[in-house]
């Protein structure tokens, strides 16, 4: 046996105080300290820990779509509440909350964007807006991207990043699935490419619909993605989670996700993949 | 304890038949005349009941749906159907007992049953797992689905289930990926799809099976986006406030359902719940479902389609309500 034992895997848990604020960050993996600028230039990976903090969905796109190419669509619309719904506070006031924390209507920004002149129809999920739970709002634009790729015959990116179905919107949330699943039979029929990217992390009933739909599922690494979240499973199991149960890692090697790729290189990586499926020609490179 | 009327709201009534129990042995043994006394308990029991009955909160509807002598799909289906021949296994790594599946006969016509199943008792539910389907289990229900497409067979599914298995095999093979195909499959599904939440409609584990073309519930069931415990141990950090949880959440507010599109129709109960009168309910179950597969059968394949797609499109509260070609989008 080895003196010096690499696991074979690494749970990325970010903890409040993981999250870049202040001047400098220290890497929750390796340790080594990093300047907030330099992260940030460096779409929030520790250069050489390859570590992945969150990223805001609109710096991700920043990132992702050829410059200038963003056309953001649905974005007046808004949560509303059906159930009236209050546990300790109310779902109005929770509401109000993630909408002034992030400037954002709700937990999915959409619209059409373009990688290295592809074009494509394109959401990503916000987690700072309510853990980037999926309500009515949220399962209308990922319906509502969907429903442009088709029209549109181009193909369709989404990028994942949530806690799951919104329970203050009760059984309408659950419904969400259905109707982003059945859009995506649609596309799945037209044979239009759908690409899933799981981020940190994709739980729930994201993850039992849309997420785990794509024609290409693609892992940001030491993503956290499951259905059950961890404490419910040992509650009902006793049982001991494996080393890794629930990362990236873990689930390809299971034969659930396609590819783990570093946010830095996700650009190219869907580059060759819509290249691929969609052109059906090597796109030249930049 | 008698367990017909177990619940700690139906105490009242519990009191009520011990004194009647009192007075059919006072009558019999002494052989005296109460049955003026006998009838005024009668006539107070029933009350008693339509009282406790007519106002259940969220959670007694929850506590009835979870009821130990409640009717499961089992139930209902040997009573409405006809040579029910089970089919197993999912062809690929197991025969997940949680979730049933095979041919039967309505009216001497053809249809594939699938249908959660809980277990009676201690042997019955671990081999049930109580209700809680593992991977397997959805991707056989899907496997018998296609069967029914390939030959023509209306499917009648049957949710009863606190959930998918919260478990590590369950998360090892994938069981999101098994309900997230099962719905997309569903939706295209060329045959028709009567769903009927019979128990516990637990969230994406009762979805995986209930993407149908009608879906109908019990008055005492509940379909839930989250289990009223969980809700509790997220929201209120305690999962002691289930009854809290499931007010917050509406459960058993089958109006409520029904005017928000999510089931098309809510089916009476005897009063006091199905285990009351298991057959009278099954009556009940039996003619709703032979009403909605009678209008579903009128239907062409591609208004079948159409319909079932604008169906869950249209779910979802926006403050933006304008009504969405999606048809014209999607041809």
């Amino acid at each position: 046996m080895p003196i010096f034992h690499r696991p074979r895997y690494s749970t990325v848990q970010v903890k409040k105080k993981d999250i870049p604020q202040g001047l400098w960050q220290k890497c929750p993996a390796s340790g080594e300290i990093i300047y907030n600028k330099e992260l940030e230039q460096n779409q929030n990976v520790v250069p050489k820990s390859g570590f992945h903090f969150p990223i805001g969905s609109r710096k991700r796109l920043d990132f992702l779509l050829d410059e200038g190419s963003w056309d953001e669509k649905d974005s007046d619309l808004k949560p509303t509440d059906p159930l009236e719904f209050k546990d300790q506070k109310s779902y109005k006031d929770r509401v109000a909350t993630y909408q002034k924390a992030t400037g954002l209507n709700d937990s999915v920004i959409d619209g059409f964007g373009k990688i290295y002149g592809i074009p494509v129809s394109i959401a990503v999920m916000e987690f700072k807006f309510g853990g980037g739970s999926l309500g009515s709002v949220a399962g209308e634009k990922i319906t509502r991207t969907i429903e442009r790729s088709l029209e549109h015959k181009i193909p369709c990116v989404i990028i994942s990043c949530s806690g799951g179905a919104r329970m203050q919107e009760g059984i309408l949330s659950l419904m969400q699935m259905a109707k982003t699943s059945a859009a995506l039979a649609k596309l799945s029929k037209a044979k239009i490419p759908f690409i899933s990217v799981l981020t940190n992390p994709t739980t729930g009933g994201v993850t039992a619909s849309y997420a785990a739909l794509g024609d290409v599922i693609i892992s940001e690494p030491g993503a956290l993605i499951g259905f059950a979240g961890r404490r419910v499973i040992k509650e009902a199991t006793n049982e001991d989670l494996p080393d890794g149960f629930q990362t990236a890692e873990f689930l390809m090697d299971r034969g659930l996700i396609d590819m783990i790729v570093d946010r830095r290189e996700m650009k190219d990586r869907l580059r060759d993949i819509l290249s691929a499926l969609y052109l059906k020609v090597q796109h030249k490179k930049a | 304890m008698d367990m017909k009327y177990a619940l700690d709201f139906e105490k009242p009534l519990r009191g009520l038949i011990k004194q009647l129990d009192a007075l059919h042995q006072l009558s019999e043994e002494n052989h005296i005349d109460v049955s003026s006394e006998i009838s005024a308990i009668e006539a107070k029991i029933e009350q008693t009941k339509r009282s406790i009955y007519s106002n259940l909160s969220s959670w007694q509807r929850v506590q009835l749906a979870r009821h130990p002598l409640r009717p499961y799909s089992l139930d209902y289906v040997n009573s409405i159907f006809e040579d029910f021949r089970e089919m197993h296994g999912d062809r690929q790594f197991r025969d997940d007992k949680s979730i049933l599946g095979g041919t039967a006969f309505l009216d001497g016509k053809a249809v594939m049953i699938i249908a959660q199943q809980k277990g009676r008792n201690t042997k019955e539910n671990i081999l049930r797992n109580f209700g809680m389907p593992n991977p397997e289990g959805y991707r056989k229900a899907l496997r018998l689905m296609k069967l029914a497409e390939k030959f023509g067979l209306p499917i009648i599914t049957w949710v009863d289930t606190p959930g998918a298995y919260p478990g590590v095999g369950s998360e090892e093979r994938h069981v999101a990926e098994a309900i997230a195909v099962n719905i997309r499959e569903m939706s295209q599904m060329e045959v028709p799809i009567v769903t009927v939440v019979v128990g516990e409609g637990g969230s994406g584990g009762a979805l995986g099976i209930a993407v149908g073309d009608r879906v109908l519930i019990l008055e005492n069931a509940y379909y839930s986006v989250i289990s009223p415990e969980s809700c509790s141990a997220i929201l209120w950090k305690d999962r002691s406030q289930a009854s809290k949880a499931a007010s917050a959440l509406r459960l058993g507010d089958q109006a409520l359902l029904k005017h928000l599109g999510v089931v098309d129709e809510v089916i009476e109960e005897p009063l006091g719940g199905a285990q009351n009168s298991p057959s009278e309910a099954a009556n009940s179950v039996g003619k709703a479902v032979r009403s909605h597969l009678a209008e579903l059968l009128k239907l062409t394949r591609d208004q079948l389609l159409e319909k079932r797609y604008a169906r869950y499109r249209n779910l979802g509260d926006l403050n933006d309500r304008r009504v969405i070609d999606f048809s014209e989008a999607a041809s």
